[in-house]
């Protein structure tokens, strides 16, 4: 492998990452305070996505398209918390795993009902199309720096919430004792929807990022939800910092095993090496800790 | 000879599943077949959910392992089903030795992730299978045969997988039933008790998980022979959640419930997808309803209905759905 190559590999790796990061900060947060697993969240991803395409036929500008999309989105994830979820605090794992399988199944429909079913693609904004060279004879597209940096924005706000706002640190008491945040007479239900508001607002800024990358279609966000939930098992579950570790490693991981593997066991065997190689780095994980390398919940 | 009521009503369940082919329509027979199949890998999802109170959503890979090793073998010319079929079941219990071993480890939330990765695994590994169709999936020549009988006649695959199903329902209920079974349920309820008193609960929740993957790959051999086509289709996550939700439909801890559920799933699918290419978008709200506003599935149901004009004392109420 050539440096070139290595650094190019890298770059990708680092913004596949960041997406999963986009995707595991609401399921992981949904989790830590809810106690709730949301395999809806996915659905999220790729209501970013159509709400986009949506909002660009109307608006036909990017500027206004994306805050409108994540509006659309958050809006989405708020009638899906208050509808469905709210209900399911409190339920046993099963009973939150089948009604967030049924709205998956009934947003995968919906989509193709509104849509229809052949795959839609997304345009790169016009400024970011092109390469740029970030490295002698590296050539790297725009608009994948400009995601990772979007990405990374994101993380910025995130952080920037957590640590500095009344809501971060409700968000953080509530995930470290619920019912103690409770009994100072917090408004619990508004904080549920707000925790659930903001996981959908990034889900679906990921979905929207990716749009230009992959195409718009049913389905979309299912791959990517499982494999946000191997970052989760691999980071620890309920932690931000274990999201975007075990989202990083993933991120890096999937891309390098991807151009590195079919090289080095040829490329019949590589295909099904490369789908195998991230779920072995987690059952690796596994057998290393029962709880991922940064879990804050234990049990 | 004083049957009970529930007695009465097993037997009558069997009786109208005998007299499925009567009806002269193939079709009914064949979707009755499909039944049996679906309602046997609901079946091996209830043991790990409404008896080991374990969440798995990674059921469709061992359904798919025994698929595969069936379509695979019988293109390679092994038409046998006493060959064909012991061997996709060892192939299936092997993978649920691997993948089980693995993701007993994690608990509850994480369980249920790690079977839903694992599971997605497998389906990308047929997918990578490119001998065998890759994406596409492959067909099979022909059904297998059994002992020298031909399955290819719709009706005699139907009794057979009918025969197997009753024969898999009632070793199920021995095993929940035997001492096996009493640590399986003892772990569901209080997993610390049970260490306590010096039973390892890891051994048994494995075994259970493994007995689980043969009974899917059983019934993945089954779907192969109804289908004559195999794809990566059958791995997918969907096909997990579709086990699970048939459990759930017909009230898991029942072993019989499930092929209610199989069956109530299966005809909502057929009847909605005459009037709509789009059942699934009314299908997934009605889950939704389902786990929200129904406390109990169909055969919880019919049991009630049943007790409540029983005579003789109650026989043992349905067990609870998977506790936490």
């Amino acid at each position: 492998m050539t440096l070139a190559l290595f650094i190019e590999q890298l770059f990708n790796g680092v913004q596949f990452g960041l997406m999963l990061f986009l995707m595991a900060v609401g399921v992981t947060l949904v989790f830590g305070i809810m106690r709730v697993i949301n395999l809806a969240h996915g659905s999220l991803f790729m209501a970013g996505g159509y709400l986009l395409v949506a909002c660009l036929n109307v608006t036909h500008s990017y500027w206004l398209a994306v805050p409108l999309a994540v509006l659309g989105t958050v809006v989405v994830g708020a009638a899906m918390e208050i509808l469905v979820l709210r209900p399911l605090y409190g339920r046993g794992h099963l009973d939150q795993v089948l009604a967030t399988f049924g709205l998956t199944m009934f947003f995968n429909e919906a989509v193709v009902v509104i849509w229809g079913r052949l795959p839609l693609n997304v345009a790169i904004p016009g400024p970011l199309d092109g390469s740029l060279e970030i490295f002698p004879g590296v050539h790297y597209p725009v608009y994948r720096l400009a995601i990772t940096g979007a990405a990374l924005a994101c993380g910025a706000i995130l952080y920037v919430v957590m640590v500095h706002t009344r809501l971060g640190a409700l968000i953080r008491a509530g995930s470290d004792k619920r019912e103690m945040v409770e009994a100072l007479g917090v408004n619990i239900g508004f904080l549920y929807t707000a925790v659930f508001g903001l996981g959908a607002a990034f889900a679906g800024f990921a979905g929207m990022l990716t749009g230009p990358l992959l195409s718009v279609e049913t389905g979309m966000g299912d791959p990517i939800l499982i494999l946000t939930l191997v970052c989760i098992v691999i980071g620890g579950t309920g932690s931000i910092r274990g999201a975007l570790a075990g989202a990083l490693i993933i991120g890096i991981f999937d891309t390098f095993s991807r151009v590195l593997l079919p090289q080095i066991v040829g490329l019949t065997a590589g295909t099904a090496v490369v789908g195998m190689a991230d779920y072995v780095l987690m059952a690796l994980v596994l057998i290393y800790s029962r709880t991922g390398l940064f879990a804050a919940y234990r049990g | 000879m004083a049957l009970s009521r529930r007695t009465i009503l097993h037997l009558a369940l069997i009786a109208a599943a005998l007299a499925v082919p009567l009806s002269g329509d193939i079709y009914y027979t064949r979707f009755a077949t499909q039944i049996a199949m679906y309602g046997m890998a609901a079946v091996s999802c209830d043991l790990l959910l409404g008896y080991g109170g374990l969440v798995t959503f990674g059921q469709a890979a061992f359904f798919g392992v025994g698929a595969y090793v069936t379509g695979i073998l019988t293109n390679a010319g092994y038409h046998d089903a006493l060959v064909v079929w012991p061997a996709a079941i060892a192939a299936a219990a092997l993978a649920g030795l691997a993948i089980g071993a693995l993701s007993l480890r994690a608990q509850g939330f994480q369980f249920i992730m790690v079977t839903l990765a694992f599971g997605q695994m497998s389906y990308y590994i047929a997918q990578a299978l490119r001998a065998y169709g890759g994406d596409n999936g492959f067909t099979m020549p022909r059904r297998n045969t059994l002992a020298g009988m031909s399955l290819a006649n719709h009706v005699i695959l139907y009794y057979v997988s009918l025969a197997l199903l009753v024969i898999v329902l009632f070793l199920a209920w021995r095993l929940v039933n035997s001492q096996f079974g009493m640590v399986i349920r003892g772990r569901r309820d209080n997993e610390r008790r049970l260490a306590a008193i010096g039973i390892p609960p890891f051994r048994y929740k494995l075994a259970l998980f493994v007995i689980s993957a043969a009974i899917a790959g059983l019934a993945g051999a089954l779907m192969a022979n109804h289908a004559r086509f195999v794809s990566p289709a059958l791995l997918s996550f969907q096909v997990s959640g579709q086990f699970l939700a048939m459990v759930i439909l017909g009230s898991a801890g029942t072993l019989i419930g499930p092929v209610f559920g199989a069956a109530i799933y299966l005809v909502f699918q057929q009847v909605l997808s005459d009037y709509t290419d789009h059942w699934m978008i009314f299908f997934g709200p009605l889950l939704v309803a389902r786990v929200l506003f129904v406390k109990e599935g169909v055969w919880g149901m019919i049991l009630q209905a049943v007790k409540a004009h029983e005579a003789t004392p109650a026989p043992v109420p349905a067990e609870e759905g998977a506790a936490e």
